[in-house]
């Protein structure tokens, strides 16, 4: 339960309100698998649960992308290189890479959900011969508002179709305008053994499931990263049940088949 | 080449239609194309005609002032834009311009009208489908309203 102590050492602007990390700490860095989360802590300002975004296989500093949305994320975005925050993890069940293999993989990402995601991509990417068609539907509130949009030009090259969406854009934007899950019934992929990875609001997960499973995919290959008020990350506390499940400790990745009866109560 | 009652047969809005149907609804119908950045109609001018986008894509916009132009939406091939023909006062809503260079199946919305009045089954046929496409586009637009992008949870 003690935080390790990680320095940062390089931090990126990705958008207007959120950065990227790179943190450092005396000993071994961090293993992790894709999907995993650390708590991390600005000391004297909070903690908050945060998913890995760098690639599990690198080895290398710790990568965490961060929205600034509270006192807690506000003072981590800030953090200066050199600056010291508070580690614990990884927690949580990963995505399920390895389970995938030899089947078309949609990943459907939207806003900052795009983060938990990266790592799952990478690992997909690193091993492309073993996956059929690899897709990434990415949605967001304006272009302004992507992520990683360099590195989107890369993955297209190493074999990913990436296709992107926003809720609104100006005339020079050359991509899709509409939710996210309107990419689903353009995206190519054999429906009877696809699989399909999501993360980003809970309100755009529920419909993009519904548009999944309109397209052929059922609930036991669709995956779901969850969130919601974690916080001592080891199943402990109690604070982030859905039913029976704990989100630090079971989760954060479900099965869609798992997690769709505990959306449907209002009151969880 | 596709006859063009065989291209309409093959789009999702159109699929399962009767033989007979289909062939009056390709009596309105003619291929177009737009260059990129052409319009296809422009808001406020009478609503005449339709488009099964075949090839491209079409930005739906509209012109704020002081934001200038927005796309509210992008609708691609399969698809279909324009509603307006069908009802009073067959104004267009909004702009729309080709995003692309864009192939499309055109629909003379006038004469569909007239057909639709003499055969209330194909009328029937056509609203049921174009009320499928604008359940499913309400429904995206009520999610885009929503703007689940712009609220994090806070900390």
């Amino acid at each position: 339960m003690v935080p390790a102590q990680f320095a940062v050492a390089e931090r990126r602007q990705e958008t207007s309100d959120t950065w990227t990390l790179q943190l450092r700490c005396a000993g071994e860095g961090l293993a992790f698998a894709p999907g995993q989360f650390t708590m991390l802590s600005a000391f004297g300002a909070g903690e908050v649960p945060i998913s890995i975004s760098g690639d599990p296989a690198a080895g290398g500093p710790l990568v965490h992308t961060v929205r600034a949305v509270g006192l807690a994320t506000t003072a981590i975005c800030k953090a200066e290189p050199g600056a010291v925050l508070g580690v614990r993890g990884p927690f949580g069940r990963p995505w399920p890479v390895e389970e995938l293999e030899g089947r078309d993989v949609l990943v459907v990402a939207g806003g900052i959900g795009l983060a938990p995601l990266r790592p799952a991509i990478l690992a997909l990417l690193a091993r492309r011969e073993r996956y059929g068609r690899l897709s990434l539907l990415y949605g967001g509130r304006s272009p302004e508002q992507l992520l990683y949009t360099e590195e989107l030009e890369r993955w297209t090259a190493r074999g990913l179709e990436v296709s992107l969406t926003v809720d609104g854009a100006g005339p020079e934007w050359i991509g899709h305008v509409g939710v996210v899950g309107r990419l689903v019934q353009r995206a190519r992929f054999q429906a009877d053994t696809a699989s399909a990875l999501l993360c980003g609001p809970e309100v755009m997960m529920r419909f993009t499931a519904l548009a999944l499973q309109r397209a052929g995919l059922d609930g036991d290959r669709v995956y779901a990263s969850m969130e919601r008020n974690m916080q001592c990350g080891i199943g402990h506390c109690g604070h982030c049940q859905l039913g029976p499940t704990l989100i630090c400790r079971d989760g954060p990745v479900y099965r869609w088949s798992e997690l769709e009866r505990w959306l449907a109560i209002r009151e969880l | 080449m596709q006859t063009l009652e065989q291209l309409i047969a093959a789009s999702p809005v159109f699929a399962g239609m009767a033989q007979e149907h289909l062939a009056l609804i390709a009596g309105c119908a003619v291929n177009d194309h737009f260059p990129a950045d052409a319009w296809l109609f422009r808001e406020g001018e009478p609503a005449d005609r339709f488009f099964l986008i075949r090839k491209g894509a079409v930005a739906l916009q509209v012109q704020a002032p002081g934001r200038g132009a927005l796309v509210i939406e992008t609708l691609h091939a399969g698809e279909v834009a324009g509603w307006s023909w069908l009802f009073e006062p067959y104004r267009w809503q909004f702009d729309g311009r080709a995003a692309s260079p864009t192939r499309v199946v055109s629909f003379d919305g006038s004469c569909l009208r007239g057909k639709c009045e003499t055969d209330h089954e194909l009328g029937y046929q056509l609203m049921r489908r174009f009320a499928a496409s604008l359940l499913e586009r309400l429904q995206a637009t009520r999610l885009q309203l929503l703007d689940v992008y712009g609220h994090g949870r806070a900390d």
